[in-house]
């Protein structure tokens, strides 16, 4: 049995967000960058699942469409454990493009259970998982919470709203996972540091997807006002700063 | 020059951060209780920690003194509770060993200490020979094929979680600090006994107790080095070590600076953040020149040492510089802090408190001076 787990390399949740001077784009020159942390949940499952596997699943898979820029996150993944990874060399341009280009570089090698994080982020597009399955002609499962092997069996658990969906997807499959997957993300050893730069890391050259979409512009949220405060008395003055000013009532 | 980091370096600096947040969660708890921080000293062998600058064939990370230091600090920003028992472990013993050992003292002992299954302490001080480390009343008496002990040791980091103690002790007074050696003693040997735990001041949940040694037979395989090469393992031994406190000193040092930065940011006095008050933020400029020159030195030593430099001598000033603004910069982020600041919950009155021993223990600022002041009259 084989893993995929798809990485997304994005700027640490705890970057200050610049955009360039004319709008056109997130000015990222002095971000740091790290393995999108649903992605590194969802990679900490799938090394769970190999471990506990007594050797059945042979082997886990991380893939990622970017540029060589993107190999430390890729190498990060490796000192976690991943056993080997694919880097599909081309920017990351929107989901369309991301799904279609990890779809063509992993069907070749007929991967078991395909995980991806519920989103990104850095875009929060939650769109890559579904189109994924779609490219690969594969059925997936959303919002799984928890993933279990039992025997041949998978057994997954799908949040739904109110209570908990269980599911029994038949392999091939692609997952998309969210928070509960694993319970922390995993710290490299400094063994497996070590051992990152001798495992494969394979650069695929892109199938050349075309992205459908188009970034506008982008605009900062606009600061906070500052907090006015009415004496409790003065009904009459918040009722109308409501009408006229918050234009909320 | 190059002031890179490669890769890996910031890897480790990354994983040891992570490392660091999860102790973070009951350090003010295991200070004041004065608790051994069992499972996290076991996490940070599993993640390898502890044999980091082992030669792999050993069982060890291979990684250089750098890697070592970046480590370091990010763990005293949180805990140096944790990092000197990671510092005594690796800088002391491991490297000792690994270092100045004969092949079987290496396979007996590196194996089982790059794993954390067996912890290190180094046994120096006694109760009359701290910075006058060569006057030993501990006898290591030569009976032949082992050696006798008998003697106490002060202060003893890691004495009881430790298994692999490395003991400096006089085999013959009369050649003077020429007649010490240092014995590899297996804590379990009949005749070792601890006295209680110290109430320190600060690092209190590393654990620190005297030792005693009653007719403690020790084999001669054990010794390192040849007969009275026992100080001079020592001083080799402990200028390794003044990196990993210096990188220790500048791990709290940072971790003040970092939570005054953020407070200075987030509390406000007559209508405006503090930050924005110049006597506020002149401080942290203070601060922030004086961890960046302290890790400069700190890097150096580090760099010195992973190409087979003389590092003595920056080592010392690295350690005296570094201890020193540990002192300074943790004083000034209680006093940025105001009240707020003398109590627990907010990290730095802890800091305050582990920064003094940075000061006094493997080379108090005092002897780091005579090393600096000999070394720069003799050149």
């Amino acid at each position: 049995m084989k893993i995929l787990v798809c990485i997304s390399n994005v700027p640490d949740t705890t970057t200050k967000i610049k955009l360039t001077g004319d709008q056109s784009a997130v000015d990222l020159a002095n971000a740091q960058w790290i393995i999108n942390p649903w992605d590194e949940l969802a990679l900490t499952r799938a090394l769970e699942l190999k471990e506990a596997s007594a050797g059945k699943i042979d082997k886990v898979t991380v893939i990622t469409v970017g540029d060589k820029n993107a190999e430390p996150t890729i190498r990060k993944a490796l000192a976690i454990g991943a056993d080997d990874a694919i880097r599909v060399d081309a920017a990351p341009a929107d989901a369309f493009a991301v799904a279609y280009e990890v779809s063509e570089a992993a069907k070749a090698e007929n991967f078991d259970i395909i995980l991806c994080g519920i989103e990104s982020s850095d875009y929060n597009g939650s769109a890559m998982g579904g189109m994924l399955s779609e490219f690969l002609g594969l059925p997936s499962v959303s919002s799984v919470s928890k993933l279990e092997i039992e025997g041949d069996q998978v057994k997954v658990n799908r949040e739904i709203p109110g209570g908990n969906e269980l599911v029994e997807p038949e392999t091939p499959f692609v997952a998309i996972v969210q928070k509960g997957i694993a319970k922390e993300p995993r710290i490299p050893s400094m063994r497996g540091i070590m051992m990152a730069r001798k495992k494969p890391l394979n650069v695929v050259a892109p199938a050349g997807a075309t992205a459908l979409t188009e970034f506008v512009a982008y605009q900062p949220p606009q600061p906070k006002a500052a907090c006015k405060m009415i004496a409790a008395e003065n009904v009459g003055e918040l009722v109308e700063l409501l009408h006229n000013e918050a234009k909320i009532i | 020059m190059n002031f890179e980091f490669t890769e890996e370096q910031i890897m480790i600096k990354q994983a040891a951060r992570d490392f660091a947040k999860k102790l973070e969660t009951d350090v003010i708890e295991r200070d004041y209780k004065a608790e051994f921080p069992t499972h996290q000293i076991k996490e940070l062998s599993e993640l390898g920690f502890l044999g980091m600058m082992i030669d792999p064939k050993y069982g060890g990370g291979g990684m250089d003194s750098l890697s070592y230091v970046m480590a370091l600090e990010e763990i005293s920003k949180v805990d140096s509770s944790v990092a000197v028992i990671m510092s005594v472990h690796n800088s002391l013993v491991t490297y000792g060993i690994e270092k100045y050992g004969t092949e079987f003292q290496k396979e007996k002992y590196l194996p089982i200490m790059v794993t954390g299954e067996k912890i290190g302490a180094f046994l120096l001080s006694e109760p009359e020979a701290g910075s006058d480390a060569t006057s030993q009343k501990t006898l290591a008496e030569d009976k032949g094929d082992h050696y006798l002990l008998n003697g106490t040791k002060n202060w003893i980091t890691n004495a009881h979680c430790a298994d692999v103690y490395i003991v400096i002790a006089q085999t013959h007074p009369e050649k003077k600090h020429h007649g010490i050696n240092a014995l590899i003693v297996d804590k379990n040997t009949p005749g070792i006994s601890l006295g209680p735990h110290e109430d320190k001041m600060g690092m209190r949940s590393s654990d620190t107790h005297s030792v005693m040694f009653t007719d403690v037979k020790v084999p001669k395989e054990n010794r390192i080095g040849e007969d009275g090469f026992g100080f001079k393992f020592a001083m080799k031994a402990l200028e390794a070590g003044r990196i990993g406190i210096a990188a220790q000193a500048l791990g709290i040092a940072a971790g003040a600076y970092e939570r005054s930065l953020q407070y200075s940011k987030e509390r406000k006095a007559f209508g405006k953040l503090i930050s924005q008050h110049q006597a506020i933020a002149f401080k942290l400029a203070d601060m922030a020149v004086k961890i960046e020159n302290a890790r400069n030195l700190v890097h150096k030593a580090a760099w010195l040492k992973d190409t087979g430099k003389d590092f003595s001598l920056i080592g010392s000033m690295a350690k005296l510089y570094a201890a020193d603004i540990a002192m300074e910069v943790s004083t000034e982020a209680v006093q940025i802090h105001g009240g707020y600041g003398y109590v627990k919950e907010y990290h730095v009155e802890r800091l305050m408190r582990e920064a003094k021993l940075t000061q006094i223990y493997e080379g108090t600022s005092e002897i780091q001076k005579v090393v600096i002041s000999r070394r720069i009259l003799m050149d």
